[in-house]
């Protein structure tokens, strides 16, 4: 092997493909039937559960345990997915100990919640595996909505239209669809091109198109969308990062963290993707967990993960900051970076230990030096441009509860928008929501146009 | 340690806990691991008349009906008698009962109901050394079909008639089993006593269809497309075993009959249930048949425990100690008067107590904003259906109220006195039967 973890710089190959395709297994291997018969039958099929109140899609999670106990495992495939078209990928995804595993009654009564999130997959995988689509579209309507983006909130909300009888074109910036799923999550957490297939299980609907390589802005006009399309559903993520307003951040080898995740998931192979001897990754978000987390599984020696404030204010779940000190991340608390400075060949970042006091962020004045070779900044995203009249509030576009923007026949759902976590399974609720939403205001209007 | 010696209509055993008349005690290679284990005793497997020996199916004999995490909760047999040779089965028994001389070995015995055929084999058991012997007059599956097991246990006269017959060709205990496939089980019991049966013992098996195989149309476990009811046994046949038991306690008629409690008997509490329901001793199967000889050792330990806790240092001093408190439903105190009431400690949150009262009981359980389940009293009949849905045990119990309350549902004072159906001002025969 040509190179090793000690090897210094920034270089690919530091594990065999062995190593790295044990290091990037599925994170929570899938159940096989009996786990899956036992695991179900734990659910106490609670009144007004609160494991459904806690998902953000509100998936009838005791129904469909139930049904797999019962031995029907399409209909408990059909129960998610009616609520959650890519449930598929939140019970790879989801932070479920945050959500309808931290809410489920066997928490409270024994620290040991059912396994909702394998148990969906279980179900879900079931029937893409039989590659069976269990729903069905209504009549044609007539009607075309364009979709900006083919990320879950896009995707959920081009289903839903789809169902409903309208027809979908979704416009896709990048040359794949998926959106986060594809470019933003560890691989750890879908592996076996799994966005890609719940994508192709997706549109297998009908009355979907996808067009690649259609940039709102650039590619493609939002006004010319609205004189083309009876409603348009803006799902276009965050593209911009933001960025760390410290002196030396424009320096080479301080790289985006998403763009950091995107490459590796893009690669043929794991053993073409580089990553530093020494990486520190700043943020402390799921996207800062995955980044230390993969730079780790990659074969880094020493990955510092440092956050400016400290373990319960970060954003990613306590079991995720588990999960990156067990594979060996080093998380640094209350620490906020000052200067990043080049030193022969590698880098030095200076960090400022900070405090809260009366709940405002302050530098105590200490300082320390981190070496790295690479510096993957993980410390949010922004719509990095206004898009036309939409009205923008706290930096990403303003939707009502049913998730309309300001202007009358556009909505968004998903990460671009103020409302609701940035989580895919959050952007799937928005998308169908909204979707639901467009289908009303149209069928106000079919019934008007038929008066 | 109490002293858990067990003496059954003179048949002494270390304990009270035998192995029934089943697989388990099929053969001297298994009844020998069963001693090794622990068993106090065994009922051999039922032996048949000279000759060639029945045959079993050569498909699958057992089906079960499971519960949580596949639970073994009910188990059903078609199997038949043994159906190994006569000769052998004797020569194993007498060997067997000479190295372990301090067990009980009671042999079952199922023959036609001719008097010849009871004359030929008793002797022959006599001669093996055995403590005992039990009419299998229970098993309701194939042996039935040839006029033997549960077709005469289902009728008294016959009962009476073989159990006299071995009264008068064999010198030791006769125990009749009964089968529970019948209307009222003191009329088969009355007429055992009435043979001169030594003791009862008590369940055999209850007549079933485990399931239904849906794809191929035919009842589980299914040989070559058709299937046949089998015996049913195991945990889930021990209320309706019990109920038997009791049944047959206190009736005055036969209140003096020893009686052998077999039925779904899975741990220590099981056996002392039938115990202090009237039971001198206990028969298990279908716990071994689930978990192998080794569970006799928790029964033991268990019995023993409990014995210590209570004070009790023979098995004598618990037996029957229940049966004065079962009563007829008339007997009821209706002045007795209690709520459910949930520990908000313990509560978990579920909701189950209150889906099962709100939609199928009283609508007595209120639900608030953030989960909090409790109890209104006003609506509340105490019906116990909220304590046993509930996951958590003892999250919810009954709490009595004391005399001189109000039970705020019926706005009534709640009474010191007992007052049953016998007197109750609704009854239309209450007075006259005064």
């Amino acid at each position: 092997m040509a190179h090793s973890t000690s090897t210094l710089g920034i270089v690919s190959g530091r594990l065999d493909s062995e190593l790295l395709e044990q290091n990037f297994e599925d994170l929570h291997a899938p159940l096989s039937k009996h786990e899956a018969l036992v695991a179900s039958d734990r659910c106490y099929f609670c009144h007004d559960a609160p494991c459904m109140t806690a998902c953000p899609t509100s998936i009838d999670i005791p129904l469909f345990i139930r049904q797999i106990a019962t031995g029907t495992i399409d209909a408990s495939a059909k129960t998610i997915l009616s609520q959650n078209i890519l449930g598929g990928m939140c019970a790879r995804v989801c932070p479920t100990e945050t959500l309808c595993e931290e809410a489920c009654v066997r928490e409270v009564a024994e620290g040991k919640p059912v396994e909702i999130g394998r148990l969906q997959r279980f179900a879900t995988d079931n029937i893409m595996s039989k590659n069976v689509h269990p729903f069905d579209r209504k009549a044609s309507s007539g009607k075309t909505i364009a979709v900006i983006g083919a990320g879950p909130a896009g995707l959920a909300c081009a289903h839903k239209l789809a169902t409903f009888g309208h027809d979908v074109i979704i416009y896709e910036a990048r040359e794949k669809g998926g959106g986060l799923n594809e470019f933003g999550i560890a691989a750890y957490k879908s592996n076996d091109d799994f966005a890609q297939k719940e994508l192709e299980w997706l549109l297998s609907i009908g009355g979907i198109k996808i067009e690649y390589g259609k940039k709102v802005g650039s590619e493609i006009n939002l006004d010319q969308l609205q004189l083309d399309y009876d409603a348009i559903f803006i799902g276009m993520g965050l593209s911009g990062v933001n960025s760390l307003r410290c002196i030396g951040e424009e320096l080479e080898n301080v790289d985006n963290a998403v763009n950091f995740i995107s490459e590796l998931r893009q690669a043929d192979s794991l053993l073409n993707v580089k990553v530093g001897r020494d990486v520190v990754v700043i943020g402390g978000g799921m996207t800062a967990v995955d980044a230390a987390v993969q730079s780790k599984l990659l074969g880094s020696q020493n990955v510092s993960l440092v956050y400016r404030r400290g373990k319960k204010d970060m954003s990613a779940s306590i079991y995720e900051q588990d999960l990156a000190t067990s594979k060996g991340v080093r998380i640094i608390y209350n620490a906020t970076p000052l200067e990043v400075v080049k030193n022969n060949s590698t880098l030095n970042v200076k960090f400022g230990y900070t405090e809260t006091i009366d709940s405002k962020l302050k530098q105590t004045g200490e300082t320390f030096n981190l070496a790295a070779n690479q510096v993957l900044k993980a410390i949010g995203q922004n719509l990095s441009e206004e898009i036309n009249s939409l009205k923008i509030s706290n930096g990403k576009i303003y939707v009502d509860q049913n998730g309309q923007t300001n202007i009358s026949n556009i909505w968004a759902g998903g990460d671009c928008v103020t409302t609701g976590d940035d989580l895919t399974v959050t952007a799937v609720a928005q998308g169908r929501d909204a979707a639901i939403d467009i289908n009303s205001q149209l069928m106000k209007q079919i019934k008007k146009e038929g008066q | 340690m109490a002293d858990l010696t067990s003496n059954f209509v003179g048949i002494k055993s270390p304990n009270p806990f035998w192995l029934a008349s089943a697989p388990p005690t099929d053969k001297e290679y298994n009844v020998r691991r069963a001693f090794e284990a622990g068993w106090g005793g065994v009922v051999w497997k039922t032996l048949g008349s000279e000759g060639p020996p029945v045959v079993n199916v050569n498909g699958p004999r057992y089906g079960v009906v499971h519960g949580s995490d596949r639970r073994v909760l009910g188990l059903n047999n078609i199997e038949l008698i043994t159906d190994r040779d006569l000769y052998k089965n004797l020569e194993e028994i007498k060997r067997v009962k000479q190295d372990y001389p301090d067990r009980a070995i009671v042999v079952s015995l199922m023959v036609p109901c001719e008097e010849e055929a009871w004359k030929a084999i008793l002797p022959l058991v006599e001669e093996t050394g055995a403590d005992g012997i039990e009419l299998n007059f229970g098993c309701p599956h194939g042996m039935a079909e040839r006029g033997m097991g549960s077709a005469v246990g289902q009728v008294p006269e016959y009962i009476e008639m073989v159990t006299s017959w071995c009264k008068k060709y064999y010198s030791k205990p006769v125990i009749v089993k009964l089968t529970p496939n019948i209307t009222d089980v003191r009329k088969p019991a009355a007429a055992a006593q009435a043979g001169g049966a030594d003791a009862v013992s008590l369940i055999n098996t209850i007549n079933s269809i485990i399931s239904v195989d849906l794809d191929i149309m035919a009842p589980s476990p299914t040989i070559d497309g058709k299937g046949t009811h089998g015996g049913y046994c195991g945990p889930a046949v021990k209320p309706i075993a019990m109920n038997m038991v009791a049944e047959i306690a206190r009736n005055p008629e036969t209140s003096e009959l020893p009686i052998s409690g077999i039925g779904g008997i899975t741990t220590w509490r099981d056996a002392a249930e039938y115990m202090v329901l009237g039971c001198g001793n206990v028969q298990v199967c279908t716990a071994a048949m689930t978990y192998g000889f080794k569970i006799v050792q928790e029964m033991i330990s268990g019995l023993s425990e409990w014995m210590d806790e209570k004070g009790y240092s023979s098995t004598d001093d618990f037996v029957r100690q229940a049966v004065p408190n079962v009563t007829d439903w008339q007997f009821l105190n209706l002045n007795y008067v209690a709520k459910a009431s949930i520990n908000q400690d313990d509560c978990i949150s579920c909701g189950r107590c209150y889906a099962a009262c709100e939609d199928t009981s009283h609508q007595a359980i209120e639900m608030s904003a953030d989960r909090k389940f409790s109890v209104i009293d006003s609506e509340c009949v105490a019906c116990n259906l909220c304590v046993e849905v509930c996951p958590v045990e003892s999250c919810i119990t009954m709490v009595q109220q004391e005399p001189g309350m109000i039970d705020p549902r019926t706005n009534k004072v709640v009474e010191e006195k007992h007052g049953d159906w016998t007197t109750h001002p609704n009854n239309p025969s209450a007075f006259a039967a005064e």
